[in-house]
């Protein structure tokens, strides 16, 4: 197992009265991708949300517990700081009413870069490093609106890269894609892998099983197992997750 | 039984159908009678006289029909509005829309549509009883009412216009967009310049052509505090007289036929005009907003 990047101690998380996530102790592992699965509703999504603190904007959430990354507690360092280091990419592409030039370049103008050449380079080294380049590299200059959804969702993914993150969180990033940007997406994930690490939320089992190298079962805000997909799907040591594995329910 | 429902249908429908007409007839009644009224007088003084001339004295002895003083006034006094208004409504719409906590916005937006339904009158005798005296003592001139206090009721008069449509303009723009921007590490109050208001620009921009229309078609405040002499608008202290207001105070001594009279239907054409501009201004942006 590689060195993690992100330990979680003791996460417990509340929407108001009704407790999401229930003792999530987990280490991430850095360059792979971690794949979370799990039922709808068994906090899968919340607890990736947690991870760059974007459930900090739901007023009645309580956090309790600790997510260390670099060394520090990211619930006590300065969030914006946080988000440039762990990025995310959305269930549905959500590319900003901009062209695709400004999309890229809006992260890295936020935390200050305004040389053009400087934003040229990365705008073209984050689509290149997100497989989109070649079929967008024409027209830098329309709005993003007009790409399709797979591209869209390219898109997103280099935006996310454009402000050079260690981690990336994907949450369902193919659920409203077709397969074959499915697929696009998937080889995508595998190649990034070499330089990010990756937690991805699935739906998708078989996604799960071909790109990811960990997996962590969900169920009910608990953590059921965790542990190297390869094993997981062939010798899951607890019994549910057996049997949400195998199509008993879920 | 079938066959009576459809003719019920059809009744029905046709009813709607006379309802909407009443306000395209009304429309179209009010315009061909403007341009029906309003031409001769036009063609009398001719036309680049009527629109270019610079003095207006219907009752002299030699009488002059220029109305450009009533057009600059109106450009001005509505520009003026915009200037002041824009900024404060733009800005009051964004906080209210993404920053303010809940109640604060739920006072804000009762204080903003009370605002909206305040008679213009009230406007005008507050603009008289506060706003002239205080300018007069303000800047020392021996009247207050002129061009400066008419743009300022108008400025406060269009803020609820403003602010109203760039609030519903802000607020429809999809969480997503502003949840991806602060997932690249931006602060809420850039994410809301950045993404927020850009998104809503068709919005924005068209409320503040609503806001040009309000003000450039108010009469009664404004005659109230502009001093009404028709004189060119040259500073902002000068009395002033708006393209309305000329109308308005004018209508009731002018004599039935007269040119005089024939000439404030022609003033009245060319508001009609500007606020037909206006409008196709707003559908524009409107349009704008759909096809994205």
């Amino acid at each position: 197992m590689n060195h993690a990047i992100i330990t979680v101690n003791d996460l417990n998380l509340w929407y108001g009265q009704s407790q999401a996530l229930k003792h999530i102790t987990m280490e991430i592992p850095e360059k792979s991708i971690t794949a979370l699965i799990g039922p709808s509703g068994c906090g899968k999504s919340t607890f990736l949300k947690t991870l760059n603190r974007m459930n900090d904007l739901i007023p009645t959430v309580k956090i309790t517990g600790e997510v260390r990354y670099g060394g520090e507690n990211i619930f006590e360092s300065e969030v914006n700081a946080l988000r440039k280091e762990v990025g995310m990419v959305f269930q549905k592409p959500n590319p900003f009413p901009m062209s695709i030039y400004d999309n890229i370049a809006y992260g890295p103008r936020t935390h200050g870069i305004k040389s053009k050449a400087k934003l040229d380079e990365i705008v073209e080294r984050s689509l290149r490093d997100a497989a989109i380049w070649d079929e967008v590299k024409d027209r830098l200059k329309k709005n993003a609106i007009g790409l399709s959804g797979g591209q869209q969702q390219r898109l997103c993914i280099a935006r996310a890269l454009a402000v050079e993150p260690k981690v990336l969180l994907m949450d369902e990033p193919t659920s409203a894609l077709d397969p074959i940007s499915t697929s696009r997406i998937e080889e995508l994930a595998m190649e990034l892998k070499e330089k990010y690490t990756i937690v991805i939320v699935t739906h998708n089992m078989q996604q799960a099983v071909r790109i990811s190298d960990f997996t962590a079962f969900f169920l009910l805000g608990e953590l059921v197992e965790f542990g190297e997909t390869e094993e997981m799907f062939s010798q899951p040591k607890d019994q549910r997750t057996e049997d949400y594995i195998t199509g008993r329910f879920g | 039984m079938k066959h009576k429902t459809k003719s019920l249908e059809h009744i029905i429908h046709g009813i709607f159908l006379i309802l909407g007409l009443i306000t395209v007839g009304c429309v179209l009644l009010i315009s061909v009678y403007l341009i029906l009224s309003g031409l001769p007088a036009i063609l009398e003084v001719g036309i680049a006289d009527f629109l270019f001339g610079s003095s207006w004295e219907p009752s002299a002895a030699e009488p002059e029909y220029g109305i450009l003083p009533f057009i600059l006034t109106s450009i001005y006094g509505t520009a003026g509005a915009i200037i002041i208004g824009v900024p404060i409504g733009f800005l009051t719409a964004v906080y209210l829309a993404k920053m303010a906590p809940k109640k604060v916005k739920a006072v804000i937006q009762q204080a903003v549509s009370m605002l909206a339904g305040i008679p213009s009158v009230v406007y005008g005798l507050v603009g008289m009883i506060v706003l002239v005296p205080g300018i007069r003592k303000l800047f020392g001139i021996p009247d207050g009412s002129g061009l400066l206090a008419a743009i300022i009721v108008l400025a406060i008069m269009i803020l609820p216009s403003i602010i109203k449509m760039s609030v519903t303009a802000l607020e429809a723009v999809p969480k997503e967009f502003e949840d991806a921007s602060l997932a690249l590490g931006a602060t809420p109050e850039e994410t809301y310049f950045r993404v927020s208001v850009p998104a809503a620009k068709s919005g924005i921009a068209a409320s503040v052509v609503l806001g040009v229309g309000r003000a450039i078609g108010e009469a009664m405040a404004v005659m109230m505090v502009a001093g009404n002499v028709p004189n060119m608008p040259d500073s902002i202290f000068q009395s002033v007289r708006f393209l309305t207001t000329a109308v308005a105070s004018e209508m009731a001594y002018s004599v039935p036929g007269s040119l005089h009279r024939n000439a404030l239907f022609s003033i009245a054409l060319v508001l009609f005009l500007f606020i037909m501009l206006i409008n196709a201004t707003l559908n524009f942006f409107l349009k704008g907003d759909r096809t994205k």
